[in-house]
Parts: structure tokens; sequence; C-alpha cells
């Protein structure tokens, strides 16, 4: 069998599957809803750092940019819920291209400057002037479209679609030429590969999944202010996960966001007082003795992780 | 028809400035397919520059670059490769987390070759990289990552290469070897010019050799009459030997 239809039978059926199937068994929707947030959201960082290098420190402004597309499409428009999702997909898809010209930075340059970006985009939405659109720090309500059960299958079909890209990467040319642009873009255009817009594709797309994943919490949640949906948390743990998995691979970020994010829900429920602590433990151990993820566990020796 | 005619590049009055420095000062010169061109001079002369302006790594400050009778400075190297340009790097740049294998698949995929793209099979078999092709490019040493780079270049299929130093640091047997190869390559009509300070390696292959300094070619013609060209010598061993 072809190694992407193996991906598709063995990685992302079951994803599919086990989260379509979940809300029947397990009560806590909120808790899966969230998961497969970040599932979508560590996949995106994996399209952007995993196979290009660019660290999206400020990753957070195309979730934010996307929950209030949403926003502003519900309340002024009274649009449709999933159109309104599409739209705040590609009110992302517009600030990535705004910020393209980031892409001339590289390492902690780029993520410093993608950081800002993301806390300008904040503030610009927040700004009390814009309060008959965006309305500013008071934050929206769109109970109109409340509709949990909806809303996390919009999600999981997000999250399919993202981690299907994911596999198409892992499997196609244009992914290794992704990464042979992350290792040297020199080289890589003397494959004849135009690294200017290798980069831009797998920029927006990250922008994109982003977007989407933000108008579907918009949906799920419906009442939200700007510091909510522009936290800096889900950049953080979108990129810890990832990196925590293991980027460049499709399922490393999976495992990543199961077991950080299920170890991060278990120390909140039994020991709160301790969360802090054992968390930034944790991800200490995994910046000294695993740098490269979880995958190189088994990649160290010698085994292929797709 | 005179070679200049028939030439698939040329070079003329070639500027690149750093600055206030002068990297290439006015160079001109051409090479016809299926010949092999040395490029000589002493550090700093601007071979490798000259190499970086071809590949379009650079866009030149002055004077045009004519390959295969269309104006090529300052086009995005990707571009030349897919028009038949490519080259090696003096240092190696493998894409190295990925298999040598993946390396040269990338250059099959993207490089435009014409015509049928060579056989990854036969290009690992024949630049000896058989035995690591399933190993990260990271592993090799550094002959195998001047192999593998040549085999990014040649999975394009260039009809011009450049090779910049690419028997520095080989051993005796993989010089003769390596010979060999270019040599073959230039009989299929492959235009190549080489870099080098190994003056052995330069004679062995190279059916003409263009000398620079400062930027500027001071001599063209077969390396045993640079040898005996008193402006050569002033620029290789210093005014008090050329007399």
């Amino acid at each position: 069998m072809h190694n992407a239809s193996k991906h598709l039978l063995f990685i992302l059926a079951p994803l599919v599957v086990v989260f379509a199937l979940l809300p029947g068994v397990y009560q806590n929707h909120l808790l899966l809803f969230n998961f497969v947030i970040f599932l979508i959201l560590a996949q995106g960082v994996n399209i952007i750092y995993g196979f290009t290098g660019y660290l999206p420190f400020g990753y957070v402004g195309f979730f934010g940019a996307g929950a209030y597309g949403f926003a502003i499409m519900v309340m002024h428009l009274q649009t449709p819920a999933p159109l309104a999702v599409l739209v705040g997909g590609v009110v992302a898809l517009a600030l990535g291209l705004l910020l393209t010209p980031l892409l001339r930075l590289s390492g902690a340059y780029f993520a410093i400057a993608n950081l800002a970006a993301s806390l300008a985009v904040l503030h610009f939405v927040a700004n009390p002037a814009l309060e008959g659109i965006t309305k500013g720090p008071y934050g929206v309500s769109l109970t109109g479209t409340f509709n949990p059960t909806h809303a996390y299958y919009a999600a999981v079909v997000v999250m399919a679609l993202t981690v299907g890209a994911v596999i198409y990467l892992k499997n196609s040319p244009f992914g290794l030429a992704l990464q042979a642009v992350r290792e040297d873009a020199v080289s890589a255009s003397m494959a004849g590969v135009n690294i200017i817009k290798m980069r831009v594709i797998a920029w927006l797309a990250s922008a994109l999944v982003a977007g989407l994943a933000g108008g579907i919490y918009a949906w799920y949640v419906s009442v939200f202010y700007p510091d909510n949906v522009f936290s800096g948390e889900f950049s953080i743990f979108a990129i810890v996960f990832a990196l925590f998995g293991g980027v460049a691979t499709i399922t490393g970020p999976i495992v990543g966001v199961l077991i950080l994010y299920g170890i991060y829900n278990l120390i909140g429920f039994t020991t709160p007082q301790y969360f802090q602590l054992i968390y930034g433990l944790l991800i200490m151990g995994l910046v000294l003795f695993l740098p490269a993820g979880l995958v190189s566990l088994a990649t160290r020796r010698g085994w292929h992780v797709p | 028809m005179s070679p200049e005619q028939n030439s698939i590049l040329k070079v003329s009055k070639l500027v690149k400035r750093f600055g206030g420095f002068h990297a290439l000062d006015g160079l001109s010169f051409h090479v016809v397919p299926g010949e092999i061109l040395g490029l000589v001079g002493p550090n700093g002369s601007g071979k490798t520059t000259a190499i970086n302006v071809i590949s379009g790594l650079y866009a030149p400050d002055g004077g045009e670059v004519v390959f295969d009778g269309a104006s090529s400075g300052g086009v995005a190297s990707h571009k030349l490769v897919h028009r038949g340009i490519n080259r090696t790097f003096q240092v190696p740049k493998p894409f190295l987390s990925l298999t040598v294998r993946e390396n040269i698949q990338v250059a099959l995929a993207y490089g435009g070759a014409t015509g049928a793209p060579p056989s990854i099979a036969e290009l690992l078999e024949e630049y000896r990289l058989k035995e690591v092709a399933d190993r990260p490019a990271a592993d090799l040493n550094s002959a195998q990552q001047k192999m593998l780079d040549l085999t990014r270049a040649l999975a394009t299929r260039p009809r011009l290469l450049l090779l910049d130093e690419l028997a520095a640091g080989l051993n005796p047997a993989e010089l003769d070897w390596i010979a060999g190869r270019i040599k073959a390559l230039a009989a299929t009509g492959m235009a190549i010019i080489v870099v080098e300070h190994l003056m052995g390696f330069i004679e062995q292959i190279t059916d003409r050799v263009i000398v620079l300094n400062a930027g500027k070619e001071i001599f063209e013609g077969t390396l045993a009459t640079a040898v005996r060209e008193p402006q050569v010598i002033e620029v290789f061993l210093g005014g008090e030997h050329a007399h």
C-alpha cells in the first residue's frame, strides 16, 4: 500500500473516529473540544515550524483574527455559522498575507516580530474606538449561533483536513521541498525550488487552519473577550505540544497534544496547586533531554516515525 | 563558426561591488558546450563571486551574462536552474536532515530537467552514494557531501555546470576518479566551469583556463602557456619571480 494511504488509514481515520464518537461516552464536551482545537493548532504550528523552520510565536494572532472574523459576520450580517467560520479562515489568510514580509526575518527575530504582530492585532481589535465593529474590549456575545454540538463536529472536520494536509506534506515532493528550504535555502533554490513561493504557501496554510479553528472556537464558546481569543497561551501551548511530540512528523504533534494536554488537565483536576510546578518541570525536562521531541526516542534507534 | 558565436555562456564586462570593493571589475569570458574551462587566480580574485553571479545568487552591478542566447544576469537562481545552469558549493550544502535519496528527489522533482530525468539509482551508483542512500545527509563525510552536492546539481540535467572547488579535500585516488567523471560529463556536451586551486587537477581536466586577478581576466589559454606568462607569475608568486 502507498505510504499516504497507510497514513490516512492508520492515523487520520482512527483519530477522526475516536473524536467523533467520544462525545457519546464522555460527558466533558468542552474538554474534548479543546483537545480538537489544540490538535488543529499543533498541526498548524507543525506546518509552518516543522516544515519551514519559522517559529510562529504569535500564532494566536490568526486564531483571534478567525474568531473575530466569525463574530463580525454573525453580529453584523447574521451570517450562518459554517459560512462565518470560512470567513474567519479568510480573515486569517488575509492577515497572513499582510504579514508575509516577516518571512524575510529568521530565527528569533521572526518569532519576536510575529509575537509583536499578534499583540498589534489584539490591540487593534480591542480598541474602544472600534466598538461599533468589534465591540472593542467589551467582548462579544453571539447567542444566535450558539450550538456547541455542531461547532464540535466542525472542529473535527477541520482537524481531519489539517492532519490530511500534514499527511500530504509528509508524502509529497512539495513537503520534501519545504524541508529542503528549511535546511538550506540557497541549496534549495539550486535544486530548482522557488523558495519564496514555498514559504508563503506554508505560512498561509498554517494561518488558514488557525483562522478556521478560531472561527469554530467563537462558534463554540459564543461569549468571549479579545484577551481570551488572543491569549498567548494558545501560541505557547500549540508550540509546546508540537515540539514535545516532535515536528515534521504526522504523529508527533498528535502524541504531544494527547499526552501533554492530558497531563495538563489531569493535574488541573487532581492537584491544581502543583500544576505550574509539575508542568514547568516537565517542559524543562523536555528541552534538556528531548529537544527533538518524543519521536526522537524512536528515530534515534533508526526507526522510521510517520 | 568561431567558438565565441557557438558559446553557451558569454560574460561581458561583468561588475560586482560589495560596498567600495570591486569583487568583479569588468570580467569577460565565454564557454562552449562540451568544454571544461578552468577559472584560476589567487584568493579574492573573484572566482567564486563570478560563479555566484552566473548562478543567480548575486545580481550583477554592471555588464551582462548571456546564457543560451538570453540575458541571465539578475534572474532568480531557481529559474536559471530550470533554464539549465547548476553548480556545486565550495562548502557543500546538502539538506542535512533529509536522506541522501530525498536530497536528490527534491532536485528531480523541482529541477525542471528537460527530457527524461536521470535515474536516481544510476546517480547514486555513479557517485558512490548507494551504500548511504537512506541515511541522513548529516551522516556523510565531507567527500560524500561533495558528491551529494554534485548529484543534486546533475539531477536537474544542467547544460552548464559550475564546480566550485569540488576537488579540494579529496585524496589522490578520488581526484583521478572525479576527473574522469567530469571529463565524461563534458563529453556528453555539458559545458563545465571549474574553480580550483589544485593546478595538477586543473591541468588534467581543463581545455582552457582564464586567470583572474582583482576581478578581471589577465590571461586566457592553456594552463601550460599560462605558467610561462610573466603577468600570471607575478600575480601568483610576486613580482620578483616574473623576470
